[in-house]
């Protein structure tokens, strides 16, 4: 199908787009990558009157390491994030998880930011912002606040950003040196999206997990992390024991919703199964 | 709703065109262009048939307003070559049977496109992975591989003659 009519604005730069945002708020949308966005208009899922494209504002498109921080602007596009040397660097958890994100000619134009502002609930990136304490700036015309990634996914497509707010950028700190990752998910087909993913890090010290965070996505309304799990992790010896112990926990919390894909029973064991090898892979990578 | 001015080049053509801002890239290319080598399926991202390259980049044009493409460089299938000059790619599937609709034909040409330009000698797997984006109906995906990996032995071979 074909997208409604619309009135389509063009700032170049962030206050201009701020400008729009706070005339039309709720009556408009921001124009990223496009594609979540033009989907959902082609099928008319979405009609909003006015499209704010901000593809030509370039002061959205940082990609850098500042003050241990990795910073992501919100028109970085998935392929330059899943092929940057400086990301794999500061966070090669993200590096791992995108080549299960769609696939290349929707990760030349997506853009991270968008995804997450999109919030997907069977999308991989939530889950590898939660685990690794991502924040979220935002803005509208006269304000500016930051939220954590852990608050900010709020439902399936909802999150704390208000309709005259722009997703300016997220900030993640350097994962340490020290530091193990973990990615799993299970699709039917390459590049789909998940019916369960698990993402993980974890820091052993003298034989004992010192650090560890988990959360799953796919499984519930939003990604969501698995506290009681961590809880078993924390402090115990790293391995087979461990990891199923705390897959059980986590497989006992999770209320994972039902639908054509999978039903609960099998989302489960996905979970359960994925919890374990994710954990796994980020002790196998842990610096000794 | 107020037109839009869009300047592009299409395969080394200028075109200048006052659009409605809601006219998909897919439809600007077949409708006001009508450069009917580029298909349309699904209309929403998923069965890659409309797949083009923007500056170079392969891109769902389904998924992307004309309006946006104002100052872009795009190639579709019909870049490639004519019936009596076919390009490599183009040979090595009608060879190997590549195709057998030809409706997913014109986008599985331009992802390997993108693909040989970076990876002039790409693994079975690393075909296998850009035409993942791609749904065909027919083939059964072997002989579309197949098909990619001749054209990129035929295409290495001549540059070293070159
Ligand atoms: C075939 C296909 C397969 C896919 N597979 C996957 C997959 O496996 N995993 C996955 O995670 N995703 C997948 N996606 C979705 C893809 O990742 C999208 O790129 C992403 O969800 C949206 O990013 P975008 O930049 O295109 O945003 P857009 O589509 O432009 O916008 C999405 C939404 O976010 C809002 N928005 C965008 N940017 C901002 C901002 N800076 N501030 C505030 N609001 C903003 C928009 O208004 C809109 O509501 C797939 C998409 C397709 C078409
Ligand atoms: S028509 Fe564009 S992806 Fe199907
Ligand atoms: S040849 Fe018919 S869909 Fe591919």
């Amino acid at each position: 199908m074909k997208p409604a009519p619309f009135q389509y604005e063009r700032p170049k730069t962030i206050e201009g787009v701020l400008a729009v945002l706070n005339q039309y708020g709720e009556d408009s949308k921001i124009l990223a990558g496009g594609q979540s966005l033009i989907a959902m208009m082609n099928t008319r899922a979405l009609q909003p009157r006015v499209v704010i494209d901000i593809n030509r504002v370039p002061a959205l498109d940082t990609l850098a390491v500042e003050d241990d921080t990795l910073v992501i602007g919100a028109l970085v596009r998935h392929s330059e994030v899943a092929g940057s040397p400086i990301v794999r660097e500061a966070n090669p958890l993200i590096a791992e998880a995108y080549p299960h994100l769609a696939h290349r000619p929707i990760r030349n134009r997506g853009t991270l930011v968008g995804n997450l502002a999109h919030a997907d609930p069977a999308s991989e990136m939530p889950a590898v912002m939660v685990v690794g304490e991502a924040v979220m700036t935002l803005r509208n015309h006269d304000n500016l606040r930051t939220v954590h990634a852990e608050d900010f996914f709020l439902g399936p497509f909802e999150t704390a950003a208000r309709p005259d707010e722009l997703l300016t950028e997220i900030r993640i700190p350097v994962a340490p040196q020290e530091q193990g990752w973990g990615f799993r998910e299970f699709s039917p087909r390459k590049g789909d999206f998940a019916l369960a993913s698990v993402a993980t890090v974890m820091s052993v010290v003298d034989g004992k997990i010192a650090s560890v965070r988990l959360a799953c996505a796919g499984i519930g309304p939003c990604a969501c992390r698995l506290a009681d799990a961590e809880g078993i992790l924390a402090g115990a010896t790293p391995g087979e024991e461990a990891f199923a112990a705390a897959a059980a926990a986590a497989v006992a919390t999770i209320d994972p919703q039902e639908d054509f894909h999978a039903d609960a029973a099998y989302r489960r064991d996905l979970v359960g199964t994925l919890m374990r090898r994710a954990l796994a892979d980020a002790h196998g990578r842990c610096a000794a | 709703m107020d037109k839009v001015k869009v300047a592009v080049t299409v395969n080394g053509t200028d075109y200048e065109r006052d659009v409605e801002p809601r006219l998909l890239l897919s439809d600007f290319l077949r409708e006001s262009l009508g450069l009917t080598g580029t298909h349309v399926g699904c209309e929403y991202g998923v069965c890659g048939t409309c797949t083009i390259l923007l500056d170079g980049q392969s891109t769902r044009s389904c998924l992307c307003f004309a309006a946006q493409a104002d100052g872009c460089e795009i190639e579709t299938v019909e870049s490639l070559g004519a019936i009596d000059n076919m390009h490599a790619l183009q040979e090595a599937f009608w060879e190997k049977h590549g195709l057998q609709c030809g409706f997913c034909t014109p986008a599985m040409l331009m992802v390997a496109v993108e693909l040989l330009r970076e990876n002039p000698d790409p693994t079975r797997e690393e075909i296998r992975e850009a035409v993942s984006s791609n749904l065909c109906r027919c083939t059964g995906y072997q002989t579309i591989i197949e098909s990619i990996e001749l054209a990129a032995q035929r295409m290495r071979q001549q540059e070293a003659a070159e």
